[in-house]
Formats: C-alpha cells, sequence, structure tokens
C-alpha cells in the first residue's frame, strides 16, 4: 500500500486483528481496500503525457482570472495501485458471473461476452453522435434493424429508440399519449395504475402531471377488472399495467382491460419490465397495448453493470406513433437511413409521413443508448425465431419448477391462480415470531446466493419474488431449491444464528438507520483533531 | 441455443415435477387469440457466433470511426484517450454483471466505487455532496431545475442562451408537461456571453439561472457574480458543465458559488459511443441533499463495527414515495460512473492538470492557424478546448466538404440551431490531446479550402 504523502488517513479503521484474526483485516482471498484517498494522492498519476512539437502561442491568456488556485484534491495512483484497487474491489460483489442471481422483477441473465464484443468494435463505439451523417450510415442502419425487430416482436407500429432506461421509457410513453390527448384537444387529468405496479409507474404519472389514482388487486393477484371498469371515464387519459405483472402472473384479461380503456378515450400503457417472458410467444400490440418500454438490458441482456446503464426504448401503437420523440430514424424508398433530428423533422414528415409527425420534442441530447442497441441485436440475431421463443419458454418453466418445488415448505398466496410467469413469488407467512424475509435473505447470502427480491410486491406481506430466467441449468435450480429449503425451514423453526446472518459475507449487516440519519456520501479529510482513528464502538455513537 | 443450458431431458423432467403435459400449458393464461404459433415472422433462426460478428463487423464498417480521421468534434460529446486499463477493469464480470447493490454486504465493491465517485465529482464541481451518477449530462440538467423548484417553490427558471441546444430541448419538452416556466433565447456570435442579460432577467419569481461553463460556444465566464445576484434574490445558480476536463484548469463552478452543479461525464473514461450510455453528473451544496434526485452510497458501519457502504436516503425514492417521489428514475450509469471513476483515479489531480493544459494548448495553437485564415474570425478569444469560428461561407455544405477531404471538421451550429439565420456561419471546433500536429495541418488546409 502506497504511503499517503498528503498524509490523509483513513476516517475508520478497516478491522482490528481480534474481528478477523488477522493483523490486516484481510482473510486469505477476501482482501480489505481502504479508499483512494487514503491510499493515494494528488501528486501521483498514472497517465503519461505525450510533450506537443508546437509550443503554446499567446492566445487564451486572458483565462488568468479564472485559472484554478486551490488544489482540488482529487487522488491518483499509478497503474499497478489502480488495477489492483480495483481488481480487490470487484471481489467484493456478487454478479451473475458468479451465480445464481434470483432478483425478481430485475432479470439477471447470462451477459453473453460477443454483445460485448462487438459493442467495442470502433465503428460502433468511436463514433461522434453529431458526426456528419454520411459517416455513420452503419450506425443508423444498425438503430433501424434493432427498431424493426423491436416492432415485429411487440406487433406495435413506431418506436421512439432514445430513452435512457425503463423509467425513462415510462416517462416516454406517457408523453407521447398526453402529446395526443392535447392534439385531439382532449386533456385528461387522471392516471390508473393498479398496485402490483412498479413504483416507477405512479412517480412517472405524477411527473407527466397526472393525479394518480390506484386500482386494487384481486384475491388472485390480478388487476381488478370490474373495479377499473367502475373507474373509467372521460377524465382517464391511460391505465398503466405492468404485464406479465409483479406478482409474476400473467393478465388474462389484458384485451378487456385495453378495449375498455379504449372505448371511455383513454390510452393503455404497458410496462414491459418483464418482457422476457412472452417475447416470442405473445404480441403485446394484439392484446391492445398503446405504448410499451422494452428495458433492452433484462429482455435483450445488456450487463447492469452494478446499476446501470439501461435502455428503454418504447413501442407504440399507430395511434401514438406520430409523436414520438425526436431524434427518430427511418429509412426512406432510396434505402438511405436518416437520422431525423429537429433541423428536418418538418421536411421529413411532410416528404415521407404526410406531414403527420408532430414529435413532443427531445427526451435526452443525443440518439439513445448506442452501446446496447449494438448488443440487442446481437442478442436477437443469436437467439432468432427458434431461440427467443425457448427464451421465453425456458424462463417460464424454470419459475414454475422453482414455484412447484418449494410452494410445500413457504407460503406462496398465488400459486392456487396457476402457473406463474417469469417469477415465483413466495411470503414470509409461517415464519417463526420475530423473523422475517430479511433474515431468510441474509441467511441466503452465507449460502453463497444474491437473495431474491424481498418486499416487493408491496401487495403481499414480507414478499419474495424469485427470478431465475431461462439461462439457469436444472442443476443449478436444484442447489438453489435446496438452499432455499434449508433456510426457509430454519426461519419457520425460529433459529436464532438467522439473526446474525450473514457472518461469511465481506462485511456483516450494516446499519442503514445510521447512513440515512447522519449521512457521510463524500470522503472529507479528517480535521487534525479527529487524526487518531476512531475506535469501532466510538463510530457506532455518532 | 448457446446460451440456453435446459436439454430436453431437463425440461421433460421439470415438467413431470410441475405436473404438467407441454409448456404451452404454463402460457394458458395467455388468450388463445394472442398466442403466436410457429416461429417469429421474417425473423431467421438463431445463428452462430461467427454469423452474429460478421454481419454487425460489415455494419460497423459503413461508419467513420472519430479514431480514423482528423477529428475535432466536441459540442457534448468529447475525443479523448482512454487508458486500456479502464477498459479492462469494467469488464471484470463482478463489475460488468453486478445488479443495483441492493444487498449490501454482497455489493461493497460496487458501494465502494460509488462513494469514491461521489467524492470525486463533488470536489471536482467544487460541491460539498454529489449522487452516485445519472443518465446523462441533458437529464441531469432537467432534474437539476426540478430539484431548485422543490427547494425555492418559484416558477421560472432563466436559461442561458449558452446552454446546449438539446440540453435546452429537453427542458422544454419536461416543461411543457410540468408546467415549469423556462425562458432562454438563441446565441450571438460574439465573444461576450448572456451574463449581462441574465442579471437583469432575475426576478422575485425565479428559481434558477441555468449557465453553461464552459458554453456551447466554447465561452468561460467568472459565474459568481450571476451567482450572488440570484441568491440575492432567492434563486439558485445551476451551472452545467459538458466539458469536465476543463476544470483541471478552470475554477470549478461550486468555487464560484453555484448551487448544483450537474454535467456530462463522457470525456473521463467513457468514450463516445454515439451518444450513449453516457454518464450524468449531480452536485450540490450539503444543506440540499435531501432534495437531491437519484441514487447515492453512503458510508456507514457494520455488525461488527467495521467501515462499509450503503445505498442511502432512498426515503426520496420512486420505490417508496411512489406518486410523491423526487424524481421517477430508478437507476443510476453505474457502469460508467465506474469507467469516470478509474480514469479519474489514473489521472489524479496531476494528470488532470496535465491532460487540461495539453487540451488548452493544443487548441490555443489551432485557434491562432483557424483564426489566420481570410475570412475566417476567431468568434470568442476565452475558451478551454473548444472555440466557434465564423465563416465566410455556410458552415453546415462546409463540414460536409471537409468530410470530402477527409476531415471532420466540428460541428456547424446550423445543425444544432436550424433556421436561426445569424448562426448559420458559426462553426465549433474543439481539439483536445488526440489532436496531432498532422490533424491540425489537415483541418487548416481543408478549411481553408472549403471557405475559399
Amino acid at each position: 500500500m502506497t504511503i499517503n504523502q498528503s498524509g490523509w488517513k483513513p476516517t475508520t479503521p478497516v478491522a482490528s486483528a481480534s474481528e478477523t484474526g488477522t493483523v490486516t483485516g484481510n482473510r486469505a482471498l477476501m482482501l480489505e481496500e481502504a479508499l483512494i484517498f487514503e491510499i493515494g494522492d494528488t501528486e501521483t498519476t498514472g497517465v503519461d503525457f505525450y510533450l506537443p512539437s508546437r509550443s503554446r502561442e499567446g492566445l487564451g491568456e486572458g483565462l488568468s482570472s479564472l485559472l484554478r488556485t486551490a488544489p482540488i484534491g482529487l487522488p491518483g495512483l499509478t497503474e499497478p495501485e489502480t488495477v489492483r484497487h480495483y481488481t480487490r474491489l470487484s471481489r467484493q460483489n456478487y454478479a451473475i458471473d458468479l451465480g445464481l442471481f434470483p432478483l425478481g422483477s430485475c432479470t439477471m441473465k447470462h451477459n453473453p461476452r460477443l454483445n460485448e464484443k462487438m459493442a467495442r468494435l470502433p465503428g460502433f463505439a468511436d463514433l461522434h453522435p453529431l458526426a456528419p451523417r454520411e459517416t455513420v450510415q452503419g450506425a443508423l442502419e444498425l438503430i433501424n434493424e434493432l427498431a424493426f425487430w423491436l416492432i415485429d416482436l411487440t406487433g406495435m407500429h413506431g418506436v421512439a429508440m432514445s430513452p435512457k432506461a425503463g423509467a425513462h421509457g415510462e416517462l416516454c410513453g406517457l408523453l407521447c399519449i398526453r402529446a395526443a390527448l392535447e392534439a385531439r384537444g382532449d386533456p385528461r387529468e387522471v392516471v390508473l395504475v393498479p398496485e402490483s405496479a412498479h413504483g416507477t409507474n405512479p412517480a412517472t404519472a405524477a411527473f407527466c402531471g397526472y393525479r394518480v389514482e390506484n386500482i386494487p388487486a384481486t384475491s388472485a393477484g390480478r388487476v381488478d377488472l370490474e373495479a377499473l371498469k367502475a373507474r373509467l371515464g372521460p377524465d382517464v387519459a391511460a391505465v398503466m399495467i405492468t404485464n406479465p405483472n409483479t406478482c409474476g402472473l400473467f393478465e388474462p384479461e389484458m384485451k378487456a382491460i385495453s378495449d375498455a380503456v379504449h372505448a371511455v378515450g383513454g390510452f393503455v400503457y404497458c410496462d414491459g419490465a418483464n418482457f422476457n417472458a412472452i417475447v416470442g410467444k405473445v404480441r403485446p400490440g394484439d392484446l391492445g397495448v398503446d405504448a410499451m418500454h422494452i428495458n433492452l438490458h433484462k429482455t435483450f441482456s445488456t450487463p447492469h453493470g452494478g446499476g446501470g446503464p439501461g435502455s428503454g426504448p418504447v413501442v407504440l401503437s399507430e395511434a401514438l406513433s406520430p409523436f414520438a420523440p425526436l431524434p427518430y430514424t427511418a429509412r426512406t424508398a432510396d434505402s438511405v437511413v436518416h437520422l431525423v433530428e429537429e433541423e428536418q423533422a418538418d421536411a421529413f414528415s411532410a416528404e415521407h409521413f404526410g406531414g403527420k409527425v408532430q414529435s413532443f420534442g427531445r427526451m435526452t441530447a443525443f440518439h439513445g443508448q448506442m452501446g446496447m442497441f449494438v448488443r440487442a441485436l446481437a442478442y436477437i440475431l443469436s437467439h432468432g425465431a427458434d431461440g427467443l421463443k425457448q427464451v421465453a419458454e425456458d424462463a417460464v418453466l424454470n419459475a414454475n419448477y422453482i414455484l412447484r418445488s418449494l410452494e410445500d415448505v413457504l407460503d406462496a398466496p398465488f400459486a392456487h391462480s396457476g402457473p406463474c410467469m417469469h417469477e415465483a413469488l413466495f411470503s414470509d407467512k409461517g415464519f417463526a415470531d420475530g423473523f422475517s424475509t430479511l433474515d431468510l435473505a441474509k441467511a441466503l447470502i452465507d449460502e453463497g446466493y444474491h437473495p431474491m427480491t424481498m418486499y416487493f410486491p408491496l401487495v403481499v406481506h414480507g414478499a419474495m419474488l424469485v427470478e431465475p430466467t431461462e439461462t439457469e441449468s436444472k442443476a443449478a435450480l436444484d442447489q438453489f431449491i435446496m438452499a432455499l429449503r434449508s433456510v426457509a425451514e430454519r426461519a419457520k423453526a425460529g433459529d436464532p444464528a438467522l439473526k446474525t446472518a450473514p457472518v461469511h459475507a465481506p462485511r456483516r449487516r450494516l446499519d442503514e438507520t445510521l447512513a440515512a440519519r447522519k449521512p457521510i456520501v463524500a470522503w472529507k479529510e479528517p480535521v487534525p483533531a479527529a487524526a487518531e482513528a476512531p475506535t469501532p464502538s466510538e463510530v457506532g455513537d455518532r | 441455443m448457446r446460451y440456453l443450458p435446459l436439454s430436453n431431458a431437463d425440461r421433460s423432467a421439470m415438467l413431470d415435477t410441475i405436473g404438467v403435459a407441454h409448456v404451452d400449458e404454463l402460457f394458458r393464461d395467455v388468450p388463445e387469440e394472442a398466442r403466436l404459433d410457429g416461429p417469429i415472422r421474417d425473423l431467421p433462426l438463431h445463428a452462430s457466433e461467427m454469423e452474429v460478428e460478421r454481419h454487425l463487423t460489415a455494419l460497423s464498417r459503413k461508419n467513420v470511426p472519430a479514431a480514423d480521421a482528423p477529428f475535432f468534434l466536441g459540442c457534448g460529446a468529447y475525443k479523448h484517450h482512454v487508458p486500456a486499463s479502464v477498459d479492462h477493469l469494467i469488464q471484470r464480470g463482478e463489475f460488468l454483471t453486478a445488479y443495483t447493490p441492493y444487498q449490501p454486504e454482497i455489493a461493497q465493491g460496487t458501494l465502494q466505487v460509488l462513494f469514491e465517485f461521489q467524492s470525486q465529482v463533488a470536489r471536482l464541481f467544487g460541491c460539498e455532496v454529489a449522487n452516485a451518477s445519472m443518465y446523462d449530462g441533458s437529464t441531469a440538467c432537467w432534474e437539476a431545475i426540478g430539484m431548485a423548484r422543490r427547494i425555492t417553490r418559484k416558477p421560472k427558471t432563466i436559461i442561458s442562451s449558452g446552454l446546449h441546444p438539446h440540453y435546452v430541448g429537453v427542458c422544454n419538452t419536461m416543461a411543457k408537461f410540468t408546467g415549469d416556466r423556462l425562458e432562454t433565447s438563441l446565441p450571438a456570435l460574439t465573444a461576450e456571453t448572456d451574463i449581462e442579460a441574465l442579471l437583469g432577467a432575475i426576478d422575485d419569481e425565479t428559481s434558477a439561472v441555468v449557465v453553461q461553463y464552459p458554453d456551447i460556444l466554447g465561452r468561460v465566464a467568472d459565474l459568481s457574480g450571476l451567482a450572488a445576484a440570484a441568491q440575492a434574490r432567492g434563486a439558485l445558480l445551476i451551472a452545467v458543465v459538458t466539458e469536465p476536463v476543463a476544470l483541471g484548469l478552470l475554477k470549478s463552478p461550486g468555487e464560484m458559488g453555484a448551487d448544483i452543479v450537474v454535467g456530462e461525464g463522457q470525456s473521463i473514461g467513457v468514450g463516445l459511443n454515439f451518444g450513449g450510455p453516457y454518464v450524468g453528473l449531480f452536485a450540490c451544496r450539503e444543506k440540499h441533499i435531501r432534495q437531491m434526485p437519484g441514487r447515492i452510497a453512503g458510508e456507514t458501519i457494520d455488525a461488527d463495527g467495521r467501515r462499509g457502504f450503503v445505498l442511502t436516503l432512498s426515503t426520496r425514492e420512486q420505490h417508496i414515495r411512489r406518486e410523491k417521489a423526487t424524481s421517477n428514475i430508478c437507476t443510476n450509469s453505474g457502469l460508467c460512473a465506474l469507467a469516470f471513476s478509474i480514469h479519474m483515479t489514473l489521472l489524479g489531480e496531476k494528470g488532470l492538470r496535465q491532460l487540461a493544459e495539453l487540451n488548452h494548448a493544443r487548441a490555443s495553437q489551432l485557434a491562432a492557424r483557424l483564426a489566420a485564415i481570410p475570412g475566417v474570425r476567431l468568434v470568442n478569444d476565452l475558451f478551454f478546448n473548444e472555440f466557434t469560428l465564423e465563416l465566410p461561407v455556410e458552415a453546415r455544405p462546409a463540414v460536409h466538404k471537409m468530410v470530402e477531404k477527409g476531415v471532420l471538421g466540428g460541428v456547424s451550429l446550423g445543425r444544432l440551431y436550424p433556421g436561426a439565420d445569424t448562426l448559420r456561419n458559426g462553426l465549433v471546433v474543439a481539439v483536445t490531446e488526440t489532436a496531432t500536429d498532422k490533424d491540425m495541418d489537415a483541418l487548416v488546409q481543408a478549411l481553408e479550402e472549403v471557405t475559399k
């Protein structure tokens, strides 16, 4: 470890020998790692610069009053130190490359490495978003090709490619709906959102200026169609449905829901986060959906990268397509792919769409997530027509296998409702007093698994949502089932050891209340009085 | 089917366990009339790795990568050299294929990186706190306006004419639906920024003043007077940085008094990617931390008293507050934030300063040479690595003529501001450390020829 030349010291001790039995705090292959601010310094750099052959000339001297005078305080490390720092940190993460990652509603599947290789081709990765169009025809063609498959697979009419993530796509879809309603002089005020919806749905509707009203779920975990019909009226702009829903169930009355919404002049927004369960089996367009975002990173696999970036193109019905945000891509009769931006939007619309395109504007600075477009297209072509269908079937098969293999030991509130789709829902009903989903989840960590989604959906108390995805083998599922069964039995028996889990992870249970009550979200150089590292008990008293 | 591990024997055994005869019975809730039978229309059957690679490589070859030509485009996306170890490290599976750190005990790697990233961004921007990243600079800019509105409870936002027009577009789109009042105007081809005009526009209704630094024409100006004037009327100053490398040389907006500083982090570690994925940067004063959108990693201790990190302050978020959430965003640009943070760690303060000086020196040299071309005027004399030229001809066709000469010579203001006659001769040229002497010679020659 580098001696920190500026004299910065850790704010808190990494560990003490008494806790880990080692003087370093390391445990064999599990290595503790200090912050870059504690090991780097402002005079070290891991980059060598070439010296320009011509000297700097007289311009720019007027900048003097704007030049930095005080140091920024950015630590630097050499390349070997940098590689070691980040490699050590990486080993403190669970990842899909290490094992099953059964986060329901999040869809953690294998990430093909070909997709990574393709996204890094200089002909895609090294293109400027404002490059002259004649120099990026291949990129536009790729966007157009992907757009074609997204439309084809969903049975829709158009697609807005630029949204940056699923929630951004929701925003895009609702803005299209709002623009379409305003274009027909029919502003409406209310968006209906079922209880089982993702939390982003109501947040998005509120962001678009709508009043949000909840629609209850039936005891079978579906949208209550009668309650929905009773609420529909001329003030309802849209209904936001997640299908398959977050209880892991398909909404069998989806078409009836759509028809009822359309009958009162509203639109149907479908949260397509779970499209991977039905791709190649059902087209949302056939169910009357008007707008649906597709999480490319979930259905068509982009690595989640510790929380993003995602990509959320929105497929649109014929009624909504003209309102899609700029820029969009379109191929003309001469086979040239056009990227349509503000500058040509009106002329292009007049020439090729009879003037019907009335985009509501721009949602992001450039064209969207090109890197994800490349990965998604590689995924679609690799699977092909037979493979995509198999993806949905295997995802659903795997989830039902888990549901049926565990329903005798874990409460499965909707198991009686029929097969689940790509995720299985359990609850903590039957656990010993004082034992919760959290305890089971933390014990699973010690068994070498990332826990399932906890406490979601909100309609089930102590919910556990398990999504295995299609890239798990039967052997992997069997081992997971064995582990989950064992932990569930311990939770029902009230095994006190569960309360202290995890014990084998890089950290034991972390104090989230302390983090929120006294937030420390950036490193601060210790003040001299506190230069000596506090003991753990002092830290706990903060 | 190389990605699907189940064998047909596995599938049969699993169907037996479930108690159904055929997988289609698992789809029985799907209405019969909506089910697709047979393979997907038009889509070919599954392809080998080699076939897919050939198809995509062929598409990629129809493009001209920035590295393959003398290249001078900027305006919100910049070509910088990214050290090889950055991409190598972000491709480690434990970073690449991890999810959002919802289980902190087994996500300390990602969480510590985010904490370090936040610390780097806060320092770079001269603020006390930063979040764990946003989608990109333009969406971060809109979120900053929303945050200012929540803090000040005032309706009007004044936007500098120097803000990237696509950022203005994003804000206008959102404001149309949220009812915010935005005021902005076109930039003028002058060396002066619009600070005087902004000072005059601030009133008691003003929630925030949004200013870009350096601005869309590459101009830089002292923001401290503007910050003081805004704050005196109860408004906030939001500064937008699209080229963070500039802050290796120039004072940070936070140092000059900005309340919220947002930016695009693409320049550091991420690469051009034809516009995405990028990484939005978001920093502010500590007193506003609970109004800051997006994810935040925070320091805490575990049951043994050891330091650790968790996602924190999530009480503002959509999964808890639903329709009352401060934002609908539910993700960040984690992997891009990691790339930014690794590149920044490799640079360190010393490297960032050297990189910034190199960029500024290269730009200064080229600006002087281009300004010497007959009929070409250098609009701004104060700039970092990007400046605007007024050509004796329309810039948009000039850019395309330069492409024919093999030079990617800049961004025409005609492309960014369609229909604005006063800007049609404007060409924005960005010069980074990647421009060689030969590249610069090629641009000088090409611009001479196309402006004759």
